[in-house]
């Protein structure tokens, strides 16, 4: 159902590489981020895992400053995200270059947050027409559309391209958010809880597309609740609890061995022996 | 009073004959049903199978029994003493003289009147148009972070909507009285690009249209910020993580989502301000109202003149709630997942389906 099309630039994942540096961020009192750093290399796919209110969330949205960080840096291929370097001082982007940084990091919500007043497609060709894209011309109308039936073709959707969000099943939304997020041609995309407002039975098919984007070179940022998923498609598994990072390494290994006490009450309350393993 | 007889004289068999339940129609489907398993002909229950309790059982296929849809008597009682009032007081409409209905269709359509109508119809417009406009600015300015904008918005629609309209009218008429002159300059400086005597500036035009508009200002700042909180804060953020620039995810993504909120309220709004419109009579603009008072004063047949401005008050009200509908009808797209018939698609259903068989839906 779900093919990829070979239309991706930088295969061998050239671009994409995100730094996360001694991040803080604050609610009120609560600290959510107590100084995250964390690497992601072009092309990986990192899956970050916790409990709930471990700042899983918050730290996904930093990284396209949908929340500004209190302290520390984030750097996409070296450019920091929402400031600007002269001399010694940061200068906080003004609203048109933050946009444009945007662009390149693509995000799928847990809700889809699709627009409900436009079809599928619309809701894939609104940002390509309209969004400052960085070296890139906007796109006319007609390419726009071209690329969104072939955007909604590889999430296996192209038949509902005139359907309205409403119209659509949770998963099936959720592989329009998804081909919205890849209109832009992101360097990143970042993938927030995407399948916990969904039934178990469509779970998969949008698992699936993830699946197939992670070979596709681009950056993958995850934070899901599905252990056996991040098995599969991770690189790295970041577990974090209360603000920070406890552990982080290969699936294989801190699913099978974690070094950490926290890490392994945690997955031994949320990994369902004999079947997730 | 006699078209009224009829109708309850027709209808009291009808309604007896529901409180008899099984009317010789319904009976074969009432009895049979629950009979069946009982009388050992119908049914056949086969040896093999378990013995149940006959109540439970459900062997029997009700497939090709009639569906006899549950009587309603109550409404029936209520349809006919609503009709009777509604006759009733087209009965006294249409026979009490002193309605004088000759009266009403003379002036109807008469020059004046007209004339009364379409400044009526000019306030109506210009002063919705700008009212809704300044309101979003002001809705705006009261979702905005600035403190001191938040406060400007807050303030104005705190004076307008406490103060009567009927004051705020005199007070813009009479606006010379407390400034002599208007002029428009760079302020703590002697330069004047343009000034004027508030008289000359201030006709009875300007002060209406003044008043209607920044006292609607007030109360649709108010809807339109109703609108705007309606939709859901992932809608902007979705917005603003694909880099859609500020003015647009408002205008593409934010309003046409605030509108299935806002349109009921303001359409109540610009219904309420075409008859609010009528105050202006009080700075004798010679609109509807106050035309069909000038015409009264002078010819005396006060209620059948009032009766002409009400039923131009109808009219309008009318043609503005078809407006409503189709609006409405367009800003629901995707909001719900097929979109309700038009009366017209509607009354071409009725007739499509109902053309042929006359029970057709029935089954």
């Amino acid at each position: 159902m779900i093919r990829m099309s070979t239309t991706l630039e930088a295969p061998a994942a050239t671009r994409g590489l995100v730094e996360i540096t001694k991040v803080r961020k604050t609610f009120g009192p609560t600290e959510v981020l107590k100084g995250i750093s964390l690497t992601v290399e072009p092309g990986g796919v990192a899956v970050i895992v916790g409990p709930s209110g471990s700042g899983k969330s918050t730290l996904l949205r930093t990284i396209n400053h949908l929340e500004k960080v209190d302290a520390g840096f984030i750097a996409i291929d070296g450019e920091l995200v929402g400031y600007r370097v002269k001399g010694n001082k940061l200068h906080e982007l003004p609203e048109r270059d933050i946009l444009k940084q945007r662009t390149e990091i693509g995000m799928v919500f847990q809700n889809f947050n699709l627009f409900p007043h436009l079809t599928a497609l619309e809701n894939v060709t609104e940002a390509p027409v309209v969004a400052p894209r960085p070296g890139k011309p906007r796109r006319s109308q007609a390419e726009a559309r071209a690329r969104g039936l072939e955007l909604l073709d590889r999430v296996g959707l192209r038949d509902r391209a005139d359907a309205y969000p409403r119209q659509l099943s949770g998963g099936q939304q959720q592989r329009v958010a998804i081909a919205r997020a890849l209109a832009l041609d992101p360097k990143i995309l970042l993938f927030d809880e995407p399948t916990s407002a969904l039934d178990p039975e469509l779970v998969n098919e949008v698992l699936d597309v993830i699946r197939e984007l992670a070979k596709s070179g681009t950056t993958l940022i995850i934070v899901t609740h599905e252990m056996g998923f991040a098995r599969d498609v991770a690189d790295t598994v970041v577990f974090m609890d209360q603000g920070q990072i406890v552990e982080q390494g290969k699936p294989q290994d801190i699913f099978t061995n974690p070094q950490e006490e926290r890490t392994r009450s945690f997955f031994s309350k949320v990994i369902e022996p004999a079947f997730n393993i | 009073m006699s078209s009224a007889a009829t109708r309850t004289s027709q209808s009291t068999p009808e309604a007896q004959s529901t409180r008899d339940a099984p009317s010789p129609s319904d009976a074969p489907a009432l009895s049979d049903a629950p009979a069946a398993p009982d009388t050992p002909a119908a049914g056949t229950p086969s040896p093999t199978e378990p013995v149940r309790p006959a109540g439970l059982r459900a062997a029997v296929d009700y497939a090709d029994y009639r569906l006899v849809p549950a009587r309603r008597p109550w409404r029936w009682v209520g349809t006919v003493l609503v009709a009777l009032g509604v006759a009733a007081v087209a009965w006294s409409l249409a026979t009490n003289p002193r309605w004088e209905w000759g009266v009403v269709a003379q002036w109807f359509t008469a020059k004046s009147v007209v004339n009364g109508l379409v400044e009526t119809l000019k306030l109506t417009a210009i002063s919705g148009v700008l009212g809704f406009i300044l309101g979003f600015i002001l809705a705006l300015m009261r979702l905005s972070a600035s403190p001191l904008l938040v406060s400007v918005s807050w303030t104005f629609s705190w004076i307008f909507r406490s103060t009567p309209l009927l004051v705020q009218m005199l007070l813009w008429y009479n606006l010379g009285y407390l400034y002599e002159k208007i002029s428009l300059g760079i302020p703590f400086t002697d330069i004047r690009f343009f000034e004027a005597q508030t008289t000359t500036l201030i006709s009875q035009f300007a002060a209406a249209v003044l008043g209607l508009t920044l006292n609607q200002a007030a109360y649709s700042a108010e809807i339109i910020r109703g609108g705007i909180l309606s939709v859901d804060q992932g809608q902007l953020e979705a917005a603003a993580a694909l880099g859609i620039p500020a003015w647009r995810r408002s205008t593409r993504i934010v309003l046409p989502q605030a509108m299935r909120a806002i349109l009921p309220t303001a359409f109540n709004e610009i219904i309420g301000l075409v008859k609010g419109t009528s105050i202006v009579y009080v700075l004798a603009y010679s609109e509807l109202f106050y035309t069909v008072q000038v015409i009264y004063n002078r010819t005396q047949q006060v209620l059948p003149l009032l009766l002409v401005a009400t039923l131009w008050y109808v009219v309008i009200t009318s043609v503005l709630s078809v407006f409503q509908y189709y609006i409405e009808r367009h800003y629901s797209k995707g909001a719900v997942r097929t979109l309700p018939l038009t009366p017209l698609q509607k009354a071409r259903k009725f007739l499509a389906t109902h053309a042929p068989v006359n029970t057709a839906g029935r089954k």
